[in-house]
């Protein structure tokens, strides 16, 4: 465990200023690892020559200035930006680089990232399972020790989900709090930029680098995340956890609740105290983001025509034309007031239901996903199977709210990811929480075999 | 008798600095195409709009100088469709929440009467692109892709081209003097689509129908389009026909107007909230915003018929250009303690040519004291009368032309006969001399 690539960032910061290892020597390490490895996980879509900096993966929605970028679609294969996304800048000026751009799901839509116009990453911790989706590459390559952090997307739990079924850690900051310019759009009212890392630490340091307004993002707020140091010192006395009863119903994967009730407990053993909640409206929350989603989609995507860049518009993969056609038909008129506007009204009632959580509680914690990592192949053929799959992450989403997966335990020899929610612009209680569980337990040091 | 009805649309292109969204420059009239672009108004995936809050405080001035309400909540929406000059594949514009509305304007019709013509609605907005037709070409400019537009929507109440007239004209006016646009037609600064339909004789409400004229890029095609339209329309409906619901452009060869899309083929434009951009919040600014609001034609005129007792015919015109109107308060002011009155004042500046006009109020007064006085030394009455006497005594001037210069005196004479006396002997000298060198 000594070779750089299994540092974490706060590790590879700290070998780097004390000259034990040089950023070429570094990023080396990194190259050889993937040219090794990486025909077996596919965690990239494409690899820059000139490497400088810390090493981090990108996900392909995310643009990178005179490196291609497609989304993981073939509409823009070829695709070389002009401009680099805020989050991009704000990395280089942090001694960041970008040593690849990771595969996803097209335009990030997906739970598998089977979606991808390229072929499918595997997980890495069983090549026949899906790593989640939709920053798929983003996790796996964290997991497979192929960049010292990623970064991801997340819409409905595209930065959460895969980061559970790869066993690292995942952050979706709160909605406004990472500016999305540069982020390929999906739905642009729940898109968030966060960043994937091996240790909840280094969440905490990416955060703080990438956040804060540019000026280019109208719902990005000024405030910058400061790290600060945790309330809690080694425990979590007086921090009310909540529980909510519909995150354990029906659905869940018994074994999955079994690792995620452990995880509680040591949440509580670490002195937190355990409240049980309800978000009534959780069973409609799928439903309303599919109409939002895909009417946002079919907006966003209106403008690859081929005139411009990339190519014509059958050139978008399955999933990305069934969205299309969802979002154009909720939001045509003699339908827009039945589909948007009503999913609009759950949206606000969803919102309503965290905010009366978050009146008994600090956070809340359950599981990222129902199940592990499941077989690659085994719903792609069942778009509504694969849409539940995300029935956790969905409604924080819809809320705007920050949510954390922490590897928290194994079902079947497959990760399992604990998610711990907060309240609106509150990163720092998650972070906090999700580090302690962290350094009282070890599971972030389990690695798979490649 | 058939009642024309029309109601009229206006695009006003704002001449803020920056572009609507991102901060390219606006002013794109001559320059290279496609230099003033950016990745937000060329559409580049993740590139996002960023709200210039100069437009919208302008949008909110035009509402506020129509008597519009500015919205205590208003959004921008999506207005979804495909064309080759609208990069992103949809339009950042306002539907169901726009920043203003419920305003009015009195115009005077062609009975010179003043009505009141209600604004629905002033809205924000962003310009598209510009396609260009070299040969069997078609090329894309995206210089003009995202510079603020602002439309003014009227309700169906003007009714006659008159009117219409009258009503463009003073908008034109009134965004000039808020300083919010140049509002040149020829530069596309400001575009005009009109609704038109005819009411038949004792019929009551609005007509079913509704035939919009668009695409027309000058001011006086729209007129004679407007006209040729109330009359087709009434023939159609006298014939017995019906009308449907379609668009037509203006041919100035033919000087006719003809069919662009019928009905069946109109968009469905699925607006939604943008949800790329926060909620509009200006009504806080709205005393701020009226404070910078200067006097408007509209307003001055009125006044100068309260203040001075004008004929309103008279206030109209010299309220009509802002100069004009200051000219006149300041010769009225010059004015008072020489006995002059505001109406002398008023001929005066009324009944030249803009050329010969009085350059300030000194020049004005001391113009209508020399007349008073009878010293007659205005240029172009002068010249009318030296040109009567050259083209009454052929003799004389021939021989002036032949060098007998000296008779020049006699044709000064002549002039100073017409005028019993009155006319500036120097200056008819002058006048007379240029006229036979030319």
């Amino acid at each position: 465990m000594n070779e750089p690539v299994f540092w974490s960032l706060k590790e590879t910061i700290k070998a780097l200023a004390d000259k034990k290892i040089s950023s070429d020597e570094l990023n080396l390490s990194y190259k050889d690892r993937i040219k090794k490895l990486d025909s077996k996980v596919n965690a990239f879509r494409y690899l820059p020559e000139n490497l400088d900096g810390i090493p981090a993966a990108i996900k392909d929605v995310i643009i990178t200035k005179g490196i291609e970028t497609t989304a993981g679609s073939k509409i823009l294969e070829g695709f070389i930006p002009p401009y680099n996304a805020t989050v991009i800048s704000r990395l280089k000026a942090e001694g960041v680089g970008v040593i690849g751009k990771t595969n996803c799901d097209e335009f990030a839509m997906g739970s598998s990232g089977e979606n991808s116009a390229y072929g499918s990453t595997k997980n890495p911790w069983d090549l026949t399972k899906v790593p989640g989706g939709s920053s798929s590459g983003s996790a796996a390559a964290v997991a497979a020790d192929f960049a010292t952090f990623a970064l991801g997307t997340d819409t409905g739990g595209s930065i959460r989900q895969p980061a559970s079924l790869c066993g690292v850690v995942g952050l979706k900051p709160s909605y406004g709090r990472v500016s999305r310019y540069g982020s390929i759009a999906m739905a642009s009212s729940l898109d968030q930029i966060g960043p994937i890392t091996k240790s909840v630490a280094d969440a905490r340091l990416v955060l703080e680098w990438i956040s804060g307004s540019d000026g280019l993002d109208s719902n990005c707020v000024s405030s910058k995340f400061k790290v600060e140091s945790s309330k809690f010192k080694d425990n979590l006395k007086g921090v009310k956890v909540g529980l909510p009863k519909e995150y354990f119903a029906e659905g869940l994967n018994p074994e999955v609740e079994k690792v995620i009730k452990e995880a509680i407990k040591k949440l509580t053993d670490l002195g937190a105290q355990a409240v049980e909640i309800s978000l009534p409206h959780t069973q409609y929350a799928i439903a309303a983001y599919y109409i939002l989603m895909a009417s946002e989609v079919s907006s966003n995507l209106a403008r690859y025509d081929g005139i411009r860049f990339g190519k014509t518009r059958d050139y978008f993969g399955p999933e990305v034309k069934r969205r299309i056609m969802l979002g154009t038909f909720a939001l045509s008129s003699g339908y827009y007031d039945d589909y948007f506007v009503k999913a609009a009204q759950v949206r606000s009632l969803i919102k309503q239901d965290f905010d009366n959580a978050f009146e008994k509680c600090d956070v809340i914690v359950g599981p990222v996903s129902p199940t592990v990592a499941w077989n690659l192949g085994e719903k792609i053929d069942d778009p509504l199977k694969m849409y539940l799959s995300d029935a956790y992450t969905i409604p924080a989403s819809l809320a705007g709210l920050p949510g954390l997966s922490v590897p928290c335990g194994f079902s079947e020899g497959l990760p399992v990811g604990l998610q711990i929610l907060g309240k609106y612009m509150d990163e720092e209680t998650i972070l906090n929480i999700g580090e302690i569980y962290e350094q009282n337990t070890d599971w972030h040091k389990e690695k798979p075999k490649l | 008798m058939y009642k024309p009805i029309i109601g009229l649309e206006v695009h006003v292109e704002l001449k803020t600095k920056q572009k609507m969204f991102c901060g390219c420059p606006t002013d794109n009239f001559g320059k290279e195409p496609n230099t003033l672009t950016c990745p937000t108004c060329l559409g580049l995936p993740g590139a996002l709009p960023f709200t210039n809050q100069e437009a919208i405080k302008m949008c909110a001035k035009i509402g506020l100088a129509l008597n519009c309400q500015l919205a205590e909540k208003s959004l921008f929406e999506r207005k979804n469709y495909f064309y080759p000059d609208l990069p992103k594949g949809y339009q950042i514009s306002q539907y169901r929440w726009p920043l203003c509305t419920n305003g009015f304007l009195m115009v005077a019709d062609k009975t010179d009467e003043k009505r009141k013509i209600r604004i629905n609605r002033v809205h924000q907005e962003e310009d598209t692109g510009k396609l260009l037709h070299p040969g069997d070409q078609t090329l894309i400019d995206y210089n003009r892709s995202g510079v603020p537009l602002v439309e003014v929507v009227t309700e169906p109440d003007f009714t006659d081209t008159e009117q219409v007239k009258n009503y463009a004209k003073l908008l034109a006016q009134i965004f000039r003097e808020l300083e919010v646009s140049n509002a040149e037609m020829e530069k596309g600064d400001m575009r005009l689509e009109a609704n038109v339909s005819v009411s038949p004789p004792g019929s009551e409400g609005l007509p079913n129908y509704r035939v919009e004229l668009k695409n027309i890029n000058s001011f006086t095609f729209m007129a004679s389009a407007i006209t040729y339209e109330i009359e087709r329309q009434i023939k159609v409906l006298e014939s017995g026909e019906k009308i449907t619901q379609h668009t037509r452009g203006w041919d100035e060869v033919k000087k006719e107007t003809f069919v662009q899309r019928e009905k069946e083929e109109a968009n469905d434009y699925r607006y939604f909230p943008e949800p790329d951009l926060p909620e509009l919040r200006i009504k806080n600014l709205e005393s701020r915003i009226k404070q910078e609001i200067p006097e408007l034609p509209n307003m001055r005129e009125e006044r100068l018929v309260q203040d001075y007792g004008l004929p309103s015919s008279s206030s109209a015109t010299l309220s009509a250009s802002k100069e004009l109107a200051i000219l006149f308060e300041d010769s009225v002011l010059l004015g008072k303690s020489k006995g002059i009155t505001p109406l002398e004042i008023s001929n005066l500046l009324l009944n030249v040519s803009v050329k010969n006009r009085p350059k300030d109020s000194l020049a004005t007064i001391s113009t209508i004291e020399q007349s008073k006085s009878g010293i007659i030394d205005d240029n172009n009455q002068l010249e009318v009368l030296a040109g009567e006497v050259i083209t009454e005594n052929r003799r004389l001037v021939e021989s002036y032309k032949s060098g007998k210069v000296t008779v020049i005196m006699a044709l000064v004479g002549m002039v100073m006969r017409k005028t019993a006396g009155k006319a500036d002997p120097l200056k008819t000298k002058t006048i007379l001399e240029k006229l036979l060198q030319s």
